[in-house]
């Protein structure tokens, strides 16, 4: 059983992933690759990873929702109208992308892949804590302000307004001077 | 406690879910009519009822150069993602699946109809319904943040994420008596999930009809259909994870979770009219500035609480 879903949700993965570069309108390309993540989602599900498995689903489709709306906005297929093409650069992207395959398939033949010592504990979910909160919890953390740095930094060079266009010269302006309204009055 | 059912629950999850929708909708016509100053009748109930076989033989719109393949895909994910949803939830001490992970898969099902209403908005090709999409991917970012906060409060109440166990460590006292933000932010999250009420902006009245303007015949009904769903959806699983699931004095646990779960939906159902419908925009901000710190703090005094309790 596990065995069947883990290779019938391989499959459709892979078909996704090819369908993202056969179709012709963003909006296909874009929920093609959502399906091929969600299908990874699936196989880490079935390996026994519950809550990664979940997880992953849930972030791949707020992430792919909000990717296919800038995706539709900025690539070159306005709103779906014109076919469209997901290949560039045709010739070196093949021989990279077949040398990445190669090699990784051939690592998964040649690593000497360890015996498992032990057996799996019943709740992974606690496991995949413990180590996340654990041990990289320095990781973690560096990460997470990486992160938060990188939004506000995008956002600060993103907006062309600023506090003092939006408060006055002395910051004393209420409500603020916004182009859209805001839902609580500031 | 909780237990997984046997193979037969698989049908009657499904089943139940729908008697609560119709249920709803009963409750909804009836709430519409006194309304409009009119006396609630059966028949008025009857007559809103009779849309489903009307939408069930009309004739389909068909519209030039529609995403057939991606709209059909939309239409279906609403209110298929709705009855995935409730295979987690418990009805008194079973539920169809006990998953270890089950609030996380209720997210992951409910972040689902994201992608449904994008797409069902974008299949048609026309502007009215790619508007009503984006429109809820827009009202998706205001109201997520919150509900998650929302439903991680209850998880790290009871240190689970396995829904049997966080209606055990309800035993005594309900979550809904110390973390009533995350209560009210669950039940403003099902609203918007179900895109009613309040929260119809995506499918509003200034838009034509929004997601729902092209949609017709079978569409129409499997998208509406997903809306009262969720509704029932999202109110059976506020019952687990606010107000102590079949817990309750002399009833059978069935029972008591039946009774929580209508009263839920009641709640919901009385509240649709009570609210005029939010700007996305206008929530966005109300979300972010106000319900997220909220719901934040919430988890915090939650998290503490359960220190406190392991270190004494």
């Amino acid at each position: 059983m596990e065995a069947v879903s883990l290779w019938g949700l391989g499959v459709v993965a892979l078909a996704c992933a090819v369908a993202v570069f056969a179709c012709d309108s963003m909006a296909r390309a874009t929920f093609a690759l959502l399906g091929s993540l969600v299908c990874v989602g699936g196989v880490v599900f079935v390996l026994g990873l519950p809550y990664l498995g979940v997880v992953t689903v849930l972030m791949m489709v707020m992430e792919m929702v909000v990717m296919a709306v800038f995706m539709v906005a900025y690539m070159m297929n306005p709103a779906g109208l014109m076919p469209m093409s997901m290949l560039h650069n045709k010739r070196g992207a093949l021989g990279i992308s077949a040398a990445v395959f190669a090699s990784l398939t051939g690592a998964v033949f040649l690593v000497d892949w360890p015996q498992r010592r032990g057996s799996p504990p019943r709740d992974t979910t606690f496991q995949v804590g413990k180590a996340l909160m654990g041990g990289q919890m320095l990781t973690m953390v560096v990460l997470g302000f990486v992160l938060l740095a990188t939004m506000v930094a995008a956002t600060v060079l993103a907006l062309h307004r600023g506090r003092y266009d939006r408060l006055g010269d002395d910051l004393d302006r209420c409500p603020a001077r916004d182009p859209a309204g805001g839902g609580v009055g500031r | 406690m909780v237990e997984a059912g046997r193979w037969w629950t698989v049908l009657l999850a499904p089943a139940l879910l729908l008697a609560g929708a119709l249920l709803a909708v009963a409750a909804d016509t009836c709430a519409a009519a006194q309304h409009a100053g009119r006396r609630p009748s059966l028949g008025a109930v009857g007559r809103r009822l009779l849309e489903v076989p009307r939408l069930l033989t009309a004739q389909p719109r068909t519209l030039p150069a529609a995403d057939r393949l991606l709209w059909r895909l939309g239409v279906l994910i609403v209110p298929a993602a709705a009855v995935l949803s409730v295979l987690v939830v418990p009805f008194g001490h079973r539920g169809v699946a006990d998953l270890s992970v089950g609030l996380v898969w209720f997210n992951a099902m409910e972040v689902l109809t994201w992608a449904g209403l994008w797409l069902a908005g974008w299949g048609p090709n026309s502007v009215f319904s790619l508007v009503g999409g984006y429109r809820f991917v827009a009202q998706g970012l205001a109201y997520e943040l919150p509900l998650m906060f929302a439903l991680i409060s209850a998880a790290t109440g009871a240190q689970s994420l396995r829904l049997a166990d966080i209606v055990a460590a309800q035993q005594g006292l309900w979550f809904v008596v110390w973390m009533p933000v995350g209560f009210l932010v669950h039940l403003a999250g099902v609203l918007a999930f179900a895109f009613l009420g309040p929260f119809a902006y995506p499918a509003g009245h200034d838009l034509a009809g929004g997601v729902l303007a092209e949609a017709s015949g079978v569409d129409r009904l499997l998208l509406q259909a997903g809306r009262w769903l969720w509704l029932t959806a999202g109110a059976a699983m506020a019952v687990p994870l606010f107000l102590g699931g079949g817990n309750g004095p002399v009833l059978p646990a069935w029972a008591w979770s039946l009774l929580k779960t209508l009263a839920v939906l009641g709640l919901l159902v009385y509240g649709l009219r009570r609210v005029p419908v939010v700007r996305a925009d206008r929530y966005v901000e109300l979300a972010w500035v106000v319900l997220l710190p909220l719901t934040l703090v919430q988890v915090l005094a939650v998290a503490l609480v359960v220190l406190v309790r392991q270190g004494g």
